[in-house]
């Protein structure tokens, strides 16, 4: 009894995060428009995947390059912070993770202020790539740190002993050591700017929309085509969801296959 | 006499004090020569791998010079000198197989090169290594080591004694006109360690090139070492060959620290005798006659005799077998001497001692007393070694007295104030008692060394503030690091006013 109890409670839990995708993933394989009334299979709704590619680009562009420049400043600064001996470093350390803590839209609205209080043009796209770095740094310093705190310490002297430069030890050794924090903290940075949606709305251009603002516009029926676009993205919504999957299945098999390579050696 | 061109590298003064005011390094003067096998040896927080770092360039001196062939390199980057590290833990690059862990350094490195340009003129250019070049070396390298074959594995999967190896490889293959080497036997297990020493000692000897090696294992300096440097608390105690060092210990701290050994206090009577263990024995040092000296005898120089032949005796009251020989223990009166021989006497016999002349060093006695500078307070007390005691201050002025105010009254009839003034503080090595009650004593401290010297320890317990050094002897045992209260009875402490005419002007 206690043994079907345990399995009827994880059994809910589950259904309940599953159930509404599994649905929004059969509907999009509707022909009709409305879910709850199912009118026969078609894939109409992922052809018309096409009038929103604007949409799917601008969603990408600005969560790649805004990703790439924050893992840059990121990985940067963690070894700054952990390189600086004085009282200074743990200081700068604290600030730096201020901001995962702090509500996002402090940070777009403080942004907001910024720029009103020095008459910077409003609304303009360079604010939105500015505002999703600000928002994404602070998870790379965050995801590289403790890599730099498990590197043999020793390993950045052997390189200058070996004749490396300053900078030579960085790029051969130090940072490939630090290579996987960098790559997750890239990852988590990117998932951060795809799901944006306060920053994004605050301050991205009236005429710029990402995934996540263009779904909120058609959901609240703002405009005639923005509503018309509902199930296009209920395709959009699913191929998002199978791709999320394929990954996860990937990076939690990747793993099992190296340990076994170790084992065989 | 000695060839200045003869040494590579010349430390001057050399000081390390770190940023929380801990001074690794205090001033040490050293050189080495072209192509010696040199060890720091010493206790952890000796100073050793400190100035290791300075003479790697890891760590800046505060103050000093490091000459390396006549020439200062305080200031150089580590990547710029011709030196390179084994490190304790290999510090080997991970993402890097074999290969390219031993060609890292080669990699980078620029030769000069001549060359010609359109006119015919010639000319040197920097030039990297081609791949065949870097390849030669790498083998030449890994044959050194006995790694050939090892090339396209990952760093990883090699055991401690193969890292071992390819990390000496890496430094080697660079062709250092100095190898620095920090512990780095310290984490293989003891077969290894003795079999990496003698390989060591072999590369060092076909190489020709300078060794400089840090480990606190006294063994393993004489076993592998042209020249020992012995170190404690940042400062040179002995610099010598292994035999110097083991031999003629130029401290009880050497003596102590390098082999085992007996240490007594004893007095020297002139006249090549010298008298501990409450009897007379002959030796070959000379010291002013009466003077008090620590006598230091290898547990392996003690003869057993039968026992009224020999120059004392006394009852073995512990014996353990140690594979080549036995260890006893003997008690003649209070006194312990430890003998090491291959023939076992059994517990509780009755046996005589005899030391050759020659196998008995003397050293002068490091401490005779406690001398500090202090002063008086308010209160009749006297602050001195970051605390403050009771005593008697009628002793500066012969005859006087204290008055209910806590005024001195003088011989004469005088009143003084003595608050605030500079005394002399003078505390003999019997009598200084600590209490593991911190608030019983003056002042507080902890132990820091602890020797033994036959029937009892001579003890240094340090402050925390100025790291004043109280230095006693006790028969009672303690911990190095147990933490005490320093108590002197009052009428132990000897005063003395500090400067003499401040005396005059006072009065």
């Amino acid at each position: 009894m206690k043994k079907f109890l345990s399995f009827l409670y994880i059994a809910l839990i589950l259904a309940f995060i599953y159930i509404p995708i599994i649905i929004l993933v059969v509907y999009s394989f509707n022909k009709g428009k409305t879910i709850g009334i199912w009118e026969g299979f078609s894939l109409k709704w992922y052809e018309k995947l096409t009038d929103i590619k604007n949409v799917l680009f601008n969603t990408i562009t600005l969560a790649v390059v805004s990703s790439l420049i924050a893992t840059v400043l990121g990985t940067l600064g963690a070894i700054g912070i952990f390189y600086n001996k004085k009282k200074t470093g743990k200081f700068i350390k604290g600030l730096s993770q201020i901001p995962i803590v702090n509500s996002e839209v402090v940070t777009a609205c403080a942004l907001v202020l910024l720029f009103i209080i020095f008459r910077l043009p409003h609304r303009h796209i360079v604010w939105l790539y500015i505002g999703h770095i600000i928002l994404t740094t602070p998870f790379v310093v965050l995801s590289v740190m403790p890599k730099l705190k498990q590197m043999d310490g020793s390993l950045y002297e052997a390189a200058l002993d070996l004749g490396a430069t300053p900078t030579q030890a960085l790029f051969k050794v130090v940072l490939p050591e630090i290579m996987p924090g960098v790559f997750s903290g890239f990852m988590l940075a990117i998932t951060l700017s795809l799901d944006d949606y306060i920053v994004t709305a605050t301050l991205s251009p009236l005429d710029f929309d990402t995934v996540s603002t263009a779904v909120y516009k058609a959901i609240a029926l703002t405009t005639e085509t923005a509503s018309q676009r509902v199930p296009t993205y209920r395709a959009l919504t699913t191929i998002i969801f199978l791709l999320t999957v394929a990954i996860v299945v990937i990076i939690n098999v990747k793993p099992n296959k190296r340990r076994k390579a170790n084992e065989n050696r | 006499m000695e060839n200045k061109k003869d040494k590579i590298i010349e430390l001057i003064d050399l000081t390390r004090e770190f940023e929380d005011g801990l001074v690794a390094v205090d001033g040490i003067n050293l050189y080495v020569r072209k192509g010696e096998f040199v060890t720091f040896l010493g206790p952890s927080g000796c100073g050793k791998t400190t100035t290791l770092r300075m003479i790697a360039g890891f760590d800046k001196p505060t103050s000093g010079k490091i000459l390396l062939n006549g020439k200062d390199i305080s200031d150089l980057p580590p990547n710029k000198r011709p030196i390179n590290t084994v490190f304790q833990r290999y510090a080997l690059f991970p993402h890097l197989n074999v290969y390219d862990n031993i060609a890292f350094g080669l990699k980078l490195k620029k030769v000069n090169t001549p060359c010609q340009d359109k006119n015919g003129n010639g000319f040197e250019k920097k030039v990297k290594l081609s791949k065949s070049e870097i390849a030669a070396k790498v083998d030449k390298a890994l044959k050194m080591v006995d790694l050939e074959g090892f090339e396209k594995r990952s760093v990883s999967t090699l055991s401690g004694g193969q890292q071992q190896r390819v990390a000496i490889a890496r430094a080697l293959v660079n062709e250092p006109e100095i190898l620095l080497l920090d512990e780095p036997l310290g984490a293989l297990d003891l077969k290894m360690r003795k079999d990496m020493q003698l390989e060591l000692k072999e590369m060092h000897k076909k190489l020709g090139i300078t060794f400089i090696y840090v480990t606190h294992d006294q063994e393993e300096a004489l076993t592998m070492s042209d020249t020992i440097v012995v170190m404690k608390d940042g400062v040179i105690q002995q610099i010598g060959t292994p035999t110097d060092i083991y031999n003629e210990p130029k401290n009880s701290f050497v003596a102590d620290f390098i082999g085992e050994s007996n240490i007594f206090s004893g007095t020297y009577l002139g006249n090549k005798k010298v008298k501990f263990i409450d009897k007379t024995f002959d030796c070959v040092d000379d010291f002013e006659p009466n003077e008090k000296v620590d006598v230091v005898v290898r547990p392996e120089d003690v003869e057993i005799v039968d026992a009224d032949n020999g120059t004392a005796k006394g009852k073995i009251i512990n014996s353990i077998f140690k594979g080549i020989h036995y260890e006893m223990t003997m008690k003649v009166g209070k006194t312990e001497v430890v003998i090491q021989d291959t023939v076992e006497k059994k517990v509780g016999e009755t046996v005589g001692i005899v030391v050759k002349p020659d196998n008995i060093h003397i050293m002068k006695k490091e401490f005779s007393s406690n001398i500090y500078d202090g002063y008086i307070t308010k209160k009749n007390t006297v602050c001195f070694g970051d605390g403050e005691f009771e005593c008697d201050i009628t002793q500066l002025y012969p005859g006087s007295s204290v008055d209910e105010e806590g005024y001195l009254i003088t011989a004469d009839g005088e009143k003084i104030d003595l608050t605030d003034t500079d005394v002399k503080v003078e505390v003999g090595l019997k009598d200084i008692e600590i209490s593991d009650d911190q608030d019983k004593g003056g002042a507080v401290g902890n132990i820091v060394s602890i020797l033994y010297k036959g029937d009892h320890y001579q003890l240094i317990v340090r402050t925390d503030e100025n790291e004043e050094d109280f230095v006693f002897d006790t028969e009672d045992t303690w911990n190095v690091n147990d933490r005490v209260g320093v108590i002197i009875p009052k009428d132990k402490i000897k005063l003395t006013l500090a400067v003499e005419n401040e005396k005059d002007e006072r009065r």
